[in-house]
Formats: structure tokens, sequence, C-alpha cells
């Protein structure tokens, strides 16, 4: 059934799927973006859940959105507001229609607008929309009913009835934009490939939904086709999230280094998905290990290192905190670690399901002693994967430890992502000792070129030593109080760190060459900070963008860049812990600073205008 | 035969007081890997904090000297991604059973293949002092100057609430029943706990004076060995009988009793019933139990782990990187 009637050629637009937690609003979103994905366009998307697995139903803090952007060419971000906002039910509408476009347009569950369902959302009379003060176009569609209508002779209960709504809302947003609901079937069918009379049900349920969009038309006055445009590279596609991309560059990466790839980890909200991820994997040798708390995920993770593996650990906000003390370890010991650290909302437990970079600095800085570690910040959810990659391959060819830094924002959100062939990544090789250097070998032997110790691994023959957190000897490797043998292992470990400039590639800026403004940023704020910059190009000003994923060491030229403009404002969602840590390491560089630390993404509009004003001062 | 001696095993100058429970131990330890005969390179000693986590550094094998507390973790870790490597934790009671409690218990109730020695002295000793979570109730040290008001762990009971299939105790100075302990601990497969029951001459001189002489143990003590009667005393002549739900001591030919009625040990019991019994026994009323308490057979965790792996490896269809792509769904852009 094909929808050819007002139809509206788009370049891009976003979507916004509301209801409760259990209303399988991320499901309905999942698909959406994928089956949009599939014909070509490019998507980025936002799951916006709250930290109550089930709030009591219908009240305002158990909403869970999703949000997708879905655009005929390249998209960077989720998008700031929607074209279609899809509220389940009173407290959805009540805390979601902020998000909506003053030019869009707010589809809501009909049937769930009872005086009780506007009770338990806090409103105080019986028109929301007048409450709220909506003033975009709301089209009511009785969803809950006709799902049940629809399904009456399925032979499921009400309560499995019930539950496939949210196909019926995907169905008239599939109407809606146009989509081809074979390919949302067949994801059905794959999805509840055990439960065929589920996938039926679905299946039902969705076709409800177009139809309803079609036959009724739903009082939307346009339909819309989002044409893909033929930029994109050639190959295969699929939809990724940040943590799954993590998950597969540490994986990656243990394949090319031929070596066992080791995760202890304990559960935290928002890095959990990347322990799910491998702990399904062990057909390919994959160990996790679910450890009895952050510290022994961390401790467990050194001493798999220690035995050869490629070791990591992943966590989250307080998690961090916890794993600084065994992370330590590794610093002097120089054993090869992957730090995962998903930033969330702190400090504490503060905010677990937002997002923030506010703990640059504790990676950095926050252990005891002069500690230096490379860190990387992920740029968006594909890029975890490189991140991930590098991480591993700096922390082994380097015998470090490594924090990647990502967020809540890129470890849930997720993008087309092109398979990529792991042959054509750079190989990884670790600093293995070899037979001949057997005679006179001490553990903190270098490399003098990169100052890397050589890695005898417990079970080689002839090189039996003993490793700790005490201070060594550089030439004996034997404990070692004496002062100017600390200080020259303290200023070994930086230089060691500082080299691995050479390895990571420069900082490059985007938009106009001459720019007069640089706007500067760090790991998961990319889409926004970059869509901006485009925005701002398009609208007449000249600004450029320098986005850094190497922070510690930072590009080699770093500095050469940052001199060249005159105004460069430092975006971050933190209170400018980037900005000051680039101040320690470029003297006198004057840097303009928008912080803004709400849990949420960046918003383009609120970048834009805030940029403006910088130009304009 | 071991092709290794006592000597292969050693490296430099132990820096442990003079009269140190840790030096007898040492060597007791340098002893026991000779006659086990696993090659030192294919041994890891993993250690955390405090004195007797300093014996990493007086072994020629690979040796892990790591943090407060952590080492059963890091133990592991260890062992989990390397189990060609057997692998020793060392740990005192303050960092076993304070700042690692937490890791002690979940390393024994895993049952990762570990051979975790518990020394024992009842005092943090490299922090000059303190009394530790094993020092009795009413404890005068330099941080309870009025005596602690609190109670210690027992080792065996920790042990075997978490589930523990081996605990053996032994005092350091004991070098054949040392010896003998760790070659067991050893040659079990799984977390196997030792308590070696030493004395710090500096700060807690004495603390298991009753049994730190072999004239001492003669008189408190009582070597319990698997299928043999429990029988102690200087002569022989105290055995240790079934009373209710409890132990009692008695003496052979007195009031009608044989030695045929004095209880046989079975290390190999599953039930922790009698083990906890014999492991919690006390002086004066009774001897301190020594040897091997508990040795129990059990899947091991990194066991479990390997064969997960290898049947999964079986069972699914994809190995490499590429083939776990193709898992996906995905989609063409021509």
């Amino acid at each position: 059934m094909s929808n050819t009637e007002n139809k509206q050629e788009v370049e891009q637009i976003v979507v916004r799927f509301s209801g409760d937690s259990g209303d399988g609003m991320q499901l309905a979103g999942n698909i959406f973006s994928t089956i949009s994905a599939t014909v070509g366009n490019d998507i980025c998307t936002f799951p916006d859940y709250p930290a109550d697995i089930r709030a009591p139903q219908g009240v305002l803090t158990g909403v869970s959105g999703f949000q997708v952007h879905i655009g005929a060419d390249k998209v960077l971000t989720p998008g700031d507001q929607c074209d279609i906002l899809i509220a389940m039910n009173p407290a959805a509408l009540k805390t979601q229609h902020k998000y909506c476009k003053p030019t869009g347009a707010i589809i809501i569950d009909t049937d769930s607008f009872t005086e009780k369902d506007l009770q338990k959302a806090e409103f105080k009379t019986d028109d929301p929309i007048a409450e709220l003060g909506i003033t975009c176009e709301v089209v009511p569609c009785p969803i809950t009913s006709l799902c049940q209508e629809t399904l009456k002779e399925s032979g499921l209960d009400n309560k499995s009835i019930v539950r496939c709504k949210n196909m019926v809302a995907l169905g008239l947003v599939c109407w809606i934009y146009d989509r081809d609901l074979a390919l949302a079937e067949s994801m059905l069918k794959a999805k509840f490939a055990k439960k065929p009379e589920i996938a039926d049900a679905n299946i039902k349920a969705l076709r409800a939904g177009y139809d309803m969009g079609h036959n009724t038309h739903t009082s939307i006055s346009h339909t819309y086709r989002i044409e893909s445009k033929g930029e994109k590279a050639k190959g295969r596609y699929m939809d990724i999230n940040g943590n799954k991309a993590t998950a597969y560059g540490l994986m990656a990466a243990a394949e090319r280094a031929g070596m066992r790839l080791f995760l202890g980890s304990y559960p935290i909200t928002p890095a959990t998905d990347i322990l799910h991820e491998l702990a399904k994997h062990k057909s390919m040798g994959v160990i996790t290990m679910q450890a009895e708390d952050e510290i022994a995920g961390c401790a467990s993770a050194v001493g798999a290192a220690y035995a050869g593996a490629l070791a990591c650990t992943s966590t989250s906000g307080p998690g961090i905190c916890l794993k600084s003390e065994a992370i330590n370890l590794a610093v002097i010991t120089e054993l090869p670690l992957v730090i995962i650290n998903v930033q969330r909302g702190g400090p504490s437990t503060g905010l677990p399901t937002k997002s923030e970079q506010t703990d640059l600095l504790q990676a950095l800085y926050g252990r005891n002693g002069e500690s230096p570690i490379p860190v990387i910040a992920a740029t968006s959810p594909t890029n975890c994967f490189d991140a991930a990659y590098n991480a591993c391959k700096i922390a082994l060819e380097h015998m470090t430890p490594v924090i990647l830094l990502t967020d809540a924002f890129i470890a849930n959100g997720s993008a087309a992502w092109k398979l990529p062939d792991i042959t054509q990544y750079p190989a990884i090789v670790p600093p293995y000792v070899t037979p001949e250097m057997r005679e006179g070998w001490t553990p903190y032997k270098r490399n003098p070129e990169n100052d890397v110790r050589y890695w005898a691994v417990p079970g080689t023959p002839g090189f039996t030593h003993r490793i700790g957190g005490l201070e060594k000897s550089a030439t004996t490797g034997a404990i070692c109080n004496d002062p100017a043998n600390h200080h020259s292992m303290v200023e070994t470990r930086a230089r060691k760190v500082e080299k691995i400039a050479f390895d990571i590639p420069e900082l490059k800026v985007e938009g106009k060459e001459e720019a007069d403004l640089l706007i500067v940023g760090f790991g998961g704020t990319y889409g926004h900070l970059c869509e901006a910059m485009q925005q701002m190009n398009n609208e007449g000003k000249k600004v450029a963008l320098a986005h850094f994923q190497y922070i510690n060491p930072l590009p080699r030229n770093t500095e050469e860049v940052l001199r060249k403009y005159k105004k460069i404002v430092v975006a971050e969602q933190n209170m400018g812990q980037f900005a000051g840590y680039l101040q320690t390491k470029i003297d006198d560089i004057k840097l303009r600073r928008y912080n803004e630390v709400k849990g949420q993404p960046f918003t383009v509009a609120t970048l834009v205008e805030e940029f403006t004003k910088i130009m304009e001062e | 035969m071991s092709e290794y001696t006592a000597q292969d095993y050693k490296f430099g100058q132990p820096r442990w007081c003079p009269g140190c429970g840790d030096h007898s131990f040492l060597g007791a330890l340098h002893k026991a890997m000779s006659e086990l005969g696993v090659a030192p390179h294919d041994i890891a000693v993993i250690s955390g904090i405090g004195c007797s986590s300093r014996l990493p550094y007086y072994m020629n094998t690979y040796g892990f000297h790591t943090i407060h507390g952590r080492s059963a973790a890091i133990a592991t870790g260890a062992k989990v991604a390397n189990p060609d490597l057997t692998v020793w934790q060392i740990s005192g009671d303050g960092d076993g059973l304070a700042i690692g409690g937490n890791h002690f218990i979940h390393a024994v109730r895993r049952n990762i293949d570990l051979n975790m020695i518990l020394l024992n002295n009842r005092i943090y000793g490299l922090t000059k002092g303190q009394y530790s979570p094993t020092s009795a109730r009413g404890f005068v040290s330099k941080s309870s100057p009025y005596g602690t008001v609190e109670d210690p762990f027992r080792p065996a009971e920790l042990c075997f609430g978490a589930r523990g299939n081996f605990f053996a105790r032994c005092v350091a100075t004991d070098m054949p029943a040392t010896v003998a302990c760790l070659k067991a601990a050893a040659q079990h497969k799984g977390a196997s706990v030792t308590e070696v029951l030493q004395n710090c001459v500096i700060f807690n001189n004495g603390t298991h004076e009753s049994i730190y002489t072999k004239e001492g143990r003669a008189k408190n003590a009582i070597y319990l060995e698997h299928g043999k009667p429990m029988i102690f005393g200087e002569n022989r002549e105290f055995g240790l009988m079934q009373e209710g739900f409890g132990l009692k001591v008695v003496k052979i030919g007195e009031n009608g009793v044989t030695e045929n009625d004095i209880l046989v040990h079975d290390a190999h019991c599953k039930d922790t019933t009698l083990h906890l019994k014999l492991a919690l026994m006390e002086g004066p009323d009774f001897p301190i139990a020594l040897g091997v308490i508990r040795d129990v057979e059990a899947i091991t965790y990194n066991d479990a782990v390997h064969a997960q792996i290898e049947e999964l490896k079986e069972c699914k269809k994809y190995h490499t990187f590429s083939e776990l792509l193709e898992t996906n769904e995905t989609w063409e852009i021509k």
C-alpha cells in the first residue's frame, strides 16, 4: 500500500517516541531508525530513559523517550527538537512537549487521556493541551483501542494485546514518512522468532497503525518522503550504539593483537551494556568476569594483564573512583590495561542515566602521585569502535593503562556504521621480550626510542622477575628508595606517555580556514559542535572547529593550531575542565568558555546563539 | 622426582625482622615448591600489602607485589586469563581479611584454582602495631590502648561460610607440617586456604605461644590426617569423640575408651559441620587443629569459564571478528 497523496520531499526529519518506560518506545524507535537507515538515509538516535526501571504507570518520572534524526544526507546529532512527537500518555505529553518544534505535530493516544491518567500526570484541568500552552498541531488517535480492536481475535490476553500499541504508533509514523512496512515486519519476525504469535500480533498492530493513517489521513496535512543522497560510501552498514561499538573495538583489537580479551567489570549504568555485549561472545574466546565490586573489576583486569591478556575494565560515575587505586598499580608496573569510563552525571550517584563530560580531570589526574595516563575521548557512537581499538593499541604497544572516555549520550545513541575491514587497521604489536634479551634482562629495561619497557609474560622461560607497587630501580628492577632514581622514574613514566604523541594523528581543523572563531571541543559533543559550526558557516559567519579525540597526550600540533586563531571558545559539558587543561599546556592562551552541565546533550540552536554572541563581543 | 631444588625458587635476601615467622614460612614454601616440581617460570606469586606480602621479592618465580587487600582479585584475573600458571596468593590477616575481606570470600566462593596463603599474626606489623580482624576481643594495641571492643574473624569460619573446599592450618616454624600443608594445598584443584600461624616478635610476641614450639604442639595441638584417628597428646593418650552436636576430648584407656572409639578424620566429607568444629577448637579445653582440615573436590571457576568457551566455540557459528559482524542486521549502500 503506497502513500502517494500530498507527499512532500524533505531533507531531514526528527521523530521522538515517548511513553511509559514499559510502553516499548525504545523498540519502536529502534525499528524506525533501522528501516530508515536500510533505505539509505543517515540516522542518529538518542534514547532518553529514566533511572527507574518501571516507575508507577503513568507518572512523570517514568517517561521514556527515543529520538531519531533521519536525513537524506549526513546527520550528526539526534536533532534539537522533533517534527513528530508521539506521546502515549499525559505524562509523556507533559514532560516531552518541549522537545517538539512549533511547526511540528504531537500524536497522542486519546485512550490514555482519561481523568485518572491526567491526575497521575498531575494535570489540574481536563484540558492538558491548553494547560501546557501547546500551540503546535496535536493529532488525537485512539491507539490503544485500535490495537485492542485489531487483536481481539488473536487469542492473546488483554495485557499482551495492549503491549502491541507501540507498533500501532510505529505503523502510523511509517505511514507519515512513507516507510516500507515489509522491513519492519521482517525485523519483528526476527525479534520474536521464538514466539510467532507475538510476532504476528505486532505485525497486525503495525499494519493497523499504518492503515489508520492511510484511511483517515489522521488529520495530518502532509506526509513526507526522505530521499537518500548518494554521497555515502558504498558498502554494508549496520546500526550500532556507542557501547556496542566499544565492545566491538575491544574484540577487533584482541584479534589483531592475537590475544585473549578479558573484561573485569561490575554492573553500573550506563556502562553495563559493554559487559552484556562481550559476555555474549564466548565463541570468540572472550572472558568476561562480573566481579564482586568495581575494585575487583579493575584488579582482576590488572591480574589478567599481568598474565598476558588484553585486559579491560568498564565503568561509569562513582565506579571510576573505586578503580583508581588499581589503575595506579598498572601505571607503576607499566602493564597494559584499558579502562572505559562511560561518563554520566555526577558527583556521587548523580544522574545515572544522563550524560556529562565531568570526569575529564579525574581521568587525567585522579590518582595519588605523579600518575600520567593516556586519555582518549570517543567522539560519536560509531567512533567508539576506532577509539576502543586505538586505546588497546596504545595500551599494548606502550605498556600503559589507557582511559577511554565515552559518555551516556554516545554510549546509548546509535548511528549507521560501515562494517569495517579490520585487516586494514594498523597492526598491534606488544613489545614482548625475545630469547636474545635474556642476558642481563631487568623488568624496566626500555626501548630508548619510545621509553617502553619490554614485556615478559609469566610462563616465559628465562625471564622470571618481580614487579609491584613499590618504586623500583630503573636498572636492577629491585625495590629502590633512592631519591634520584625516583625522580628519574617519575620523569620516564611521564616522557613515555608524552612520546605517544608521535603515534597519534595530528589535530585537524574543520570548517573555514580563516575563521574568526575557532570552536574547540572534545569527545561526545562532536556532532553538536560540528552542526553548529556548519550552520554558522551557512549563515555566512567564518567559524571553524578543532575537535579533540586524543586528550593525553595532545596531538603534537595542538599549540600551533590554536595560536592561529584570535578567538577561541571551548565548549564542554562540564565547568571548563578541558579549557583549564589546555591552559596548563599552552602558555597564556586566551580561551573563552561555553559550559553546560544539564545531563542532556547540547542543542545546536543554543550553541549557535552563544557562539554568535561570542563572535560579536 | 622433581628436577628442582629449593634453591631454584630462592631469590634475594629477605628483610623481615629476625625471628619473624615469615622467614620459616618462606623456607617451607621453597621446599614445597621444589617437591611439587612446577617450573619457576610457570609460577606466579601474587601478594597484597603488609610484612608477609613482601614475599614475592624472595621468589625466583614470576612475582607481583600488588596493593592492599586486592591480591585475591588480581590473582583471580591472572589465573582465569592464563590457567596454565600456578598461582600462589600471599596475604596477611589485615590484608586478606580486613581491606581484602570481600575479595577473599569471593575468590573462595568462586573456587578459583589459587593457593591462598593467609599468614596470621593477629596484628598489623608494617604499620607498626595496630589490632587486626583476627585480634582477640580486648586486645591492647596502639590503636586500641584500652582494648578492642570487637570480636575477631576466625578464618576457617569465613572460608567455610564462603563455601570453601580446602582449609589447612599450620605453624610457620613447623617446617615438615607446613611443607605438607602447602603441597596438599597446591595439589587441591580449586581455591585452597592455608592459615599459617606465625609470631610477630616486635608487635605481638607470643600470640600463638601455646603451639609455637614442638613441645607446645605436642601438648596443645592435634595433627589431623585424612583417614587417621584423631589422637593427640605428648604420649598420644588423648582422642576426640563426638558428643551430641559437638566434640569431646577423651583419654584412651579410661572409662572403657579404646582407639576404635576415636573419630577418624574425613577431610573429603562434603558437609562442613565437623570440619568447622575441628577448625574452631581452642585451648585450654581442646587442642588446636593443624593439618588439612578440609579437602573436597569441586569444579573450579577457571575450568568452568574455559569449558564454557570451548562449548560455545563448538555450537556457535562465529569465531572471528568478520564473522561476528555477519551476525548483525545489515544493509548495503550501492
